[in-house]
C-alpha cells in the first residue's frame, strides 16, 4: 500500500504502524504541525459569528465617538490638560488621525476587556461544553499543545480587537475631520509618516496590555465546563478591578492590578517617548501571564475530562 | 495487511483500574480487563455500571485513582501522544462545531494530531467522509447536519487514518436502519483488515451479529469477560413445545429427566438439560401427545446479559 511497509512491524497491530514510525520524528518537525492546529484554531475563532459580532461592535465605538465630536462637541470646554493626564478628545477636532488614540483610550478601559474576556473564558470551557475538547485531546493534540494554541488564539483576537477600533477610528478619522500633521502632547509637531507609525506602536500596546486579561481568563476557562459562567467571571474580574481602582484607600494594591498601567500608551505620543510605564506595563502583563498561565496549565493537565 | 494476531497480544489491557469520585462514590472498581487484538470486543453494562467511565480512563481523558492502562503497547495516560494516532475514537455520541462545516470539522480534528501530515490531509478528510456517506453534505454547516449525519461525521473523524484499534460507543445511535447495516459492514471490513474493535453499544443484537468477544459490567465491576459463544453458554438451551395435550406432555417430560417444567397457554417449556432433543420428541410421540411444534430456543445473549446484570429496571448507584 505504501513503500513504508517495508518497515519492520514493531506494534503487534498493523494497520496504523507506519505512521507510528514517524512518531519518532515529531521533535524536529514540530514548528509546521503547531502550524496545521493553529491554523485551525484562528479559523474557529475568527468563523465564529459571535467574534464577528463583537469585532462589529468595536469598530462602531469610533463612529460614535466621531460623529459625538464632529457634530455635537461644542469645543475645548472640558477641563484642561494639566496634569499629564490624556486629553486626546479635545485635539481629534483638529486633526482626525487623534480620533485611532481617543477611540482606544475610550474602548480600553471596558469594550476591549469585556470582548477579551468573552473569548478567552470560553477558550477551553466552550470546547469542554461542546464535547469537543475530549475528541481533541484524543486526536490527540495534547493539553499542554492545546492550551498553548488556545492562548495564541486568544492573543489573535485582542490584537484583531484592537486593530479594528484603531482601523475604524482611522477611517472615520479621515472621513470627519481634517488630517495632518499631528501636535504631541509634548507640544512638538510631527508628520503623518511619523504619527502613523505612533499608532501603529500604540495600538500593540493596547494590545499588548490586554494580555494578562487573555491569561487570566484562560485560566477560569479551564476551571469549568459552562463557557458563559467562565465569561462571566472574567468580564467580572475587570469589573472589580475598575471599582478597586476607584477606591484611593486601596491605593497600596494598584500598582499590582493588571489594569495599572493600561493607559500608559499615552506616553506614545510625547517625544522623547517615556518608556518607563509602558515596559512596567508590559511586566506586569508578562507577570499575570507567567502566573495564570502556569495556573491554567497545571489545572489543564490534570483535569478529568468527564464531559 | 492482516493484524499479527499473535497468541497473548492485548490491544488493552487493564489491571485493578480503579476511579473512585468523591470520598465514596467508586464508579469503576479494580478492573481486569483483557481486550485480544484482532477481536471486535463487545462492552456491555446497564446505565451508570462504569462503561463510559472506563472508557475515557482508556483514552486518557480521564486519570485512575488505582490501577493501570495498557493501551496497544503504551501505558496511559503516559504514552497518550505514541498510542493515540492509532486510535480512532467515538466517545458518548459525536461533538462538533456546528458553525464549520463537516470538512473544516474533520480537517482541525486531522490538525490537532501533531503526527499527522498536513500535505495529504485533504485527502484523508475526503477519504473519511466517502467511508460514511457525507461527500454530499461535506460543505454544509454541522449545525445544519441530522442526528444520524453527525453521528456518520463523529464515525468519519475515527476513520481519518487507519488505526490499530477502534474505541466505538454507541456507533449506530440515531441512525437509520440502512445506516446502521452500513456501520456494522463497515465495522466487520475494518475488523476484517486487522483493526480491533472495542464496541460498547446497548444494541445487544449488533453486539452479537459482529462481535467475537465480549465483556459485562455492573456496578463498577466487570462480571464476565470471553468469547460470545462462552457468556451465551452461561444460560442453557430451553425446550419450548406447542401442543393441546400439556398434561400428559408434563408426564413424559418428567419421566425423561427434564427440570423447571412449567405449563403456559399454548403447551410446555422445560429445561432439556441432560435430554437430546430427538429423543424427546420421538418419546413425545409415542406417548401420544400431539406435538405442533418443537423447539429449543437458543438464548440470547440479551437472556444472557439480563441473567448477568439483573431484570432491575432502576439505575443504581
Amino acid at each position: 500500500m505504501s513503500p513504508t511497509d517495508a518497515l519492520p512491524k514493531t506494534g503487534v497491530l498493523s494497520p496504523a504502524f507506519r505512521y507510528a514510525a514517524g512518531t519518532e520524528a515529531f521533535g524536529s518537525e514540530r514548528l509546521p504541525r503547531l502550524h496545521g492546529l493553529m491554523r485551525s484554531e484562528l479559523r474557529l475563532v475568527f468563523l465564529r459569528p459571535r467574534t464577528a459580532a463583537m469585532l462589529g461592535f468595536l469598530a462602531f465605538v469610533p463612529v460614535m465617538l466621531g460623529v459625538a465630536l464632529r457634530y455635537f462637541h461644542d469645543g475645548g470646554s472640558s477641563g484642561g490638560n494639566g496634569g499629564g493626564t490624556v486629553d486626546f478628545v479635545n485635539q481629534v477636532t483638529g486633526n482626525g488621525l487623534f480620533l485611532v488614540f481617543a477611540s482606544l483610550a475610550a474602548a480600553l478601559p471596558f469594550f476591549l476587556p469585556m470582548t477579551v474576556g468573552v473569548v478567552a473564558g470560553d477558550s477551553i470551557a466552550g470546547e469542554a461544553h461542546a464535547g469537543t475538547l475530549r475528541y481533541l485531546l484524543v486526536a490527540p493534540a495534547g493539553r499542554t499543545r492545546l492550551l498553548s494554541v488556545k492562548f495564541a488564539g486568544v492573543l489573535a483576537f485582542c490584537l484583531a480587537a484592537t486593530l479594528t477600533v484603531a482601523l475604524s477610528a482611522l477611517v472615520v478619522g479621515a472621513a470627519l475631520f481634517p488630517m495632518g500633521d499631528v501636535p504631541l502632547l509634548t507640544g512638538d509637531t510631527i508628520s503623518m509618516g511619523e504619527a502613523s507609525w505612533r499608532a501603529v506602536l500604540i495600538a500593540l500596546c493596547v494590545a499588548a496590555s490586554l494580555v494578562g486579561l487573555a491569561a487570566i481568563g484562560l485560566f477560569v476557562s479551564t476551571l469549568t465546563t459552562v463557557p458563559v459562567a467562565a465569561m462571566a467571571t472574567t468580564v467580572g474580574v475587570v469589573i472589580v478591578t475598575a471599582i478597586l481602582t476607584g477606591i484611593p484607600q486601596l491605593s497600596a494594591i494598584h500598582p499590582w492590578l493588571f489594569t495599572d498601567g493600561w493607559m500608559s500608551f499615552g506616553d506614545l505620543l510625547r517625544n522623547p517617548i517615556p518608556t518607563d510605564e509602558i515596559v512596567r506595563n508590559l511586566g506586569i502583563q508578562a507577570a499575570y501571564t507567567a502566573i495564570f498561565g502556569a495556573a491554567a496549565w497545571a489545572r489543564m493537565t490534570e483535569r478529568d475530562i468527564t464531559t | 495487511m492482516t493484524a499479527s494476531t499473535a497468541v497473548g497480544t492485548a490491544a488493552i489491557r487493564t489491571e485493578g483500574l480503579s476511579k473512585r469520585y468523591g470520598r465514596d462514590r467508586l464508579a469503576v472498581d479494580g478492573l481486569d480487563l483483557i481486550v485480544p487484538a484482532g477481536s471486535v470486543f463487545g462492552f456491555l453494562g446497564p446505565n451508570g455500571s462504569g462503561k463510559t467511565t472506563t472508557i475515557r480512563m482508556l483514552l486518557g481523558l480521564i486519570r485512575p485513582s488505582s490501577g493501570s492502562v495498557t493501551l496497544l503497547d503504551g501505558p496511559m495516560p503516559g504514552a497518550v501522544g505514541q498510542v493515540l494516532p492509532r486510535v480512532g475514537a467515538l466517545i458518548e455520541g459525536p461533538a462538533h462545531y456546528g458553525f464549520l462545516t463537516g470538512r473544516q470539522n474533520l480537517d482541525r480534528l486531522d490538525a490537532a494530531d501533531p503526527t499527522s501530515d498536513p500535505r495529504t490531509r485533504d485527502a484523508r478528510v475526503d477519504e473519511a467522509l466517502a467511508k460514511v456517506g457525507l461527500t454530499a453534505v461535506a460543505g454544509r454547516k454541522a449545525r445544519a447536519y441530522s442526528l444520524g449525519m453527525k453521528q456518520r461525521l463523529g464515525i468519519a473523524s475515527a476513520l481519518l487514518r487507519p488505526r490499530d484499534l477502534l474505541v466505538l460507543d454507541e456507533p449506530t445511535n440515531g441512525l437509520d436502519p440502512q445506516g446502521m447495516r452500513e456501520i456494522r459492514t463497515l465495522i466487520r471490513g475494518l475488523a476484517a483488515d486487522g483493526t480491533t474493535v472495542f464496541l460498547s453499544s446497548h444494541l445487544l443484537d449488533e453486539i452479537e451479529q459482529v462481535c467475537t468477544d465480549v465483556a459485562v459490567m455492573s456496578h463498577g465491576k466487570l462480571i464476565t469477560q470471553g468469547t460470545v459463544e462462552s457468556l451465551r453458554a452461561g444460560t442453557r438451551a430451553r425446550l419450548v413445545v406447542t401442543t393441546p395435550d400439556a398434561e400428559a406432555a408434563v408426564v413424559v417430560l418428567d419421566r425423561l429427566g427434564a427440570t423447571d417444567i412449567v405449563t403456559t397457554r399454548d403447551g410446555v417449556e422445560a429445561d432439556p438439560a441432560p435430554l437430546e432433543p430427538d429423543e424427546v420428541c420421538a418419546a413425545l410421540v409415542r406417548a401420544d401427545v400431539r406435538v405442533r411444534s418443537f423447539t429449543l430456543a437458543r438464548p440470547s445473549l440479551e437472556d444472557a446479559f439480563v441473567a448477568l446484570t439483573g431484570e432491575g429496571f432502576d439505575v443504581t448507584d
